[in-house]
């Protein structure tokens, strides 16, 4: 694990997309800053990352494109997948190497504050927890491009699906809005995620009784609440979707409140997709 | 050392691999042999565990691959088709990456590359970049990647695809001086390298084991095609009369020849009877001299067709022998 974090940060600072990415980070950040708090004198830095989160649109794709479709194409991921190593250590080592460098300008930006210290008051715990959930929040959204990466040979796709992904997930309050919040509506919405459900289910296992049993359960299942208890449904599609959009879980460390569900969300985000970037090589050797 | 038994390996409905069954000896070189998209590649990609396969089992000293993947690649070192090289590495940092990758102990590392860039002559080479070396040293580094912490198998995948001559020759001999140490198995589709180099060859066509035999047993079954090539000075009908004397003869092809005033036979002959002086009497009592002689070699379809069509005879004689 350790052979594979250093080689992928090396090749991240002997190369230009490592400093790239710092560099666009702290441009965007600093132009931000020196608005808001140097000639505003918003004595609020929270403020300032979080209206930069549309950074990671653009950044995370930059940072994510190449660390697993490059290895595919250039079927150098034949030396790792051969080696005495197991997959999640491979994965779990490029994914840290990304976070580090990612932690790079998270850094930098802790010594914000300080400056901003210097010409008044401000509330240095406030600010901090600003910048712990400004760094999780980024390591979920790297997670979500690291599994992109694997999915795909091409750096190209894999950067347009980071984008794509990321880009829907941050629209997601406006996204939401397309629903109306009736019970019925939701209801509707879940019998057609269960559907979709079903189908995904078949196009993996090609499986058709398992994958209409499954389909069949969810749909009954969603129908049966419904006629037991339709009130559970209003707004239901909302919160549901509400748990696609990782920027708003960010929401909280920018009042200065240290959110611990945040904080376990981000995480199971990162979980949730390094373990879906490992299925996705270990599926392919299956195929 | 590696038990091969009753592999299968599908694509959706093509089948790459097919019931594969063999055992790899220790300390022996072993070729395997078969044309494009016979199923070696695959083979070999489901040894070192790269691709899983569809069914059958793989014991690397008694460990399988798939139970215990860590222990059984371990025993191997591995030299794709296409080298498996990170281009903006220099040699030495990616000998380091990949020491570190196969867990070799630290202090025996730094030895290690050393004396497996001296075994592949890369010594010179250590500081460049890798996508500035020719192809012949980037298959260097491949396989001065696959013999770090000295595996007890080395499996090597077309290993002198790309190359001239010289290096052919080079990587060749580089490859007997492994067999003494190591156990090596190696592919190719290329009949002499395969003889030259292997104490074993396995002949596969279309995912199928056609042939597993020594070279020398191998070599016999060709012979057993008795065909030679002639260039003779002289008329065609002539010669052709002059032939046809000759006993056991079942076939004249002429050619049109590159030497003036002389005509290219292609001449079958039946049965396994030497009959090159039968010929080269023939011909003297006509005045026709011989200009060249030489028996055919078979090509590598030639042979499988061989092989194939005596497994044939034999299914028959067996089915003939059950009535």
């Amino acid at each position: 694990m350790l052979a594979v974090y250093k080689k992928e940060l090396r090749s991240y600072l002997t190369s230009m997309v490592g400093y790239v990415f710092i560099a666009f980070i702290l441009l965007i950040l600093g132009i931000y800053f020196t608005a808001y708090n140097l000639q505003y004198a918003s004595p609020d830095f929270g403020v300032t990352l979080s209206s930069v989160t549309f950074l990671f649109l653009i950044i995370t794709p930059i940072l994510t494109m190449r660390i697993l479709a490059e290895e595919k194409k250039n079927r150098t991921d034949q030396l790792l997948l051969t080696a005495p190593v197991p997959v999640w250590k491979v994965v779990l080592g490029k994914y840290l190497s990304m976070v580090t460098i990612y932690a790079i300008p998270v850094v930098i930006s802790a010594f914000y504050p300080l400056i901003m210290g210097k010409y008044g008051v401000i509330s240095y715990p406030m600010a901090y927890v600003a910048v712990i959930g400004f760094f999780f929040l980024g390591c979920a959204q790297i997670a979500v491009g690291l599994f992109l990466s694997s999915v795909t040979e091409s750096q190209v796709i894999a950067a347009v699906l980071t984008f794509g992904i990321l880009f829907c997930s941050y629209m997601m309050d406006g996204i939401e809005s397309f629903f109306s919040d009736t019970a019925v509506s939701s209801m509707v919405a879940f019998l057609v995620i269960a559907i979709v459900i079903g189908i995904v289910v078949y196009q993996l296992t090609k499986n058709i009784i398992f994958s209409s049993c499954v389909g069949g359960v969810l749909v009954i299942g969603v129908a049966a609440v419904y006629f037991i208890k339709p009130t559970i449904f209003t707004g239901l599609i909302q919160k549901f979707l509400n748990l696609f959009a990782i920027a708003n879980h960010f929401d909280n460390f920018v009042g200065g409140i240290f959110d611990v569900t945040g904080i376990v969300y981000m995480l199971s985000v990162v979980c949730i997709f390094v373990f879906l970037t490992v299925q996705c090589i270990q599926k392919r050797r299956w195929s | 050392m590696i038990e091969v038994r009753n592999l299968v390996k599908k694509y959706g409905d093509h089948i790459a691999v097919d019931h594969l069954d063999f055992t790899v000896e220790k300390g022996k070189i072993y070729g395997f042999l078969g044309p494009n998209g016979a199923g070696k590649s695959t083979t070999m990609n489901m040894i070192t565990g790269y691709i899983a396969s569809t069914e059958g089992e793989i014991l690397i000293d008694g460990h399988n691959i798939l139970d215990e993947p860590e222990v059984a690649k371990k025993k191997i070192g591995y030299l794709p088709e296409i080298p498996p090289l990170y281009q903006d590495m220099t040699v030495m940092e990616y000998l380091k990456f990949a020491a570190e990758l196969k867990s070799i102990p630290k202090e025996e590392r730094e030895k290690n590359i050393k004396e497996v860039m001296s075994t592949t002559k890369l010594e010179d080479m250590k500081k460049r970049l890798i996508k500035n070396l020719s192809k012949g040293y980037k298959q260097r580094v491949g396989l001065a990647q696959a013999l770090l912490g000295y595996p007890e198998v080395i499996i090597l995948d077309e290993p002198t695809v790309g190359l001239d001559p010289k290096q052919i020759i080079e990587i060749r001999d580089l490859i007997k001086s492994l067999g003494k140490k190591h156990t090596v198995i190696l592919s190719s589709h290329i009949l002499s390298e395969v003889s030259a180099v292997c104490d074993h060859v396995l002949i596969i066509d279309r995912g199928k084991l056609v042939a597993s035999d020594t070279p020398e047993n191998l070599s016999k079954v060709m012979t057993g095609m008795n065909s030679l090539e002639l260039t003779v000075k002289g008329e065609e009908a002539v010669i052709r009369d002059a032939l046809g004397m000759v006993e056991n003869i079942e076939d004249i092809a002429y050619h049109s020849s590159m030497t003036e005033g002389a005509c290219d036979f292609t001449i079958k002959i039946s049965g396994d009877m030497d009959m090159r002086e039968n010929i080269f009497f023939a011909l003297s009592e006509v005045k026709c001299p011989i200009l060249r002689m030489q028996p055919t070699n078979m090509s590598l379809e030639e042979v499988f067709l061989k092989l194939t069509n005596d497994e044939g005879r034999l299914e028959d004689k067996e089915m003939e022998g059950e009535k």
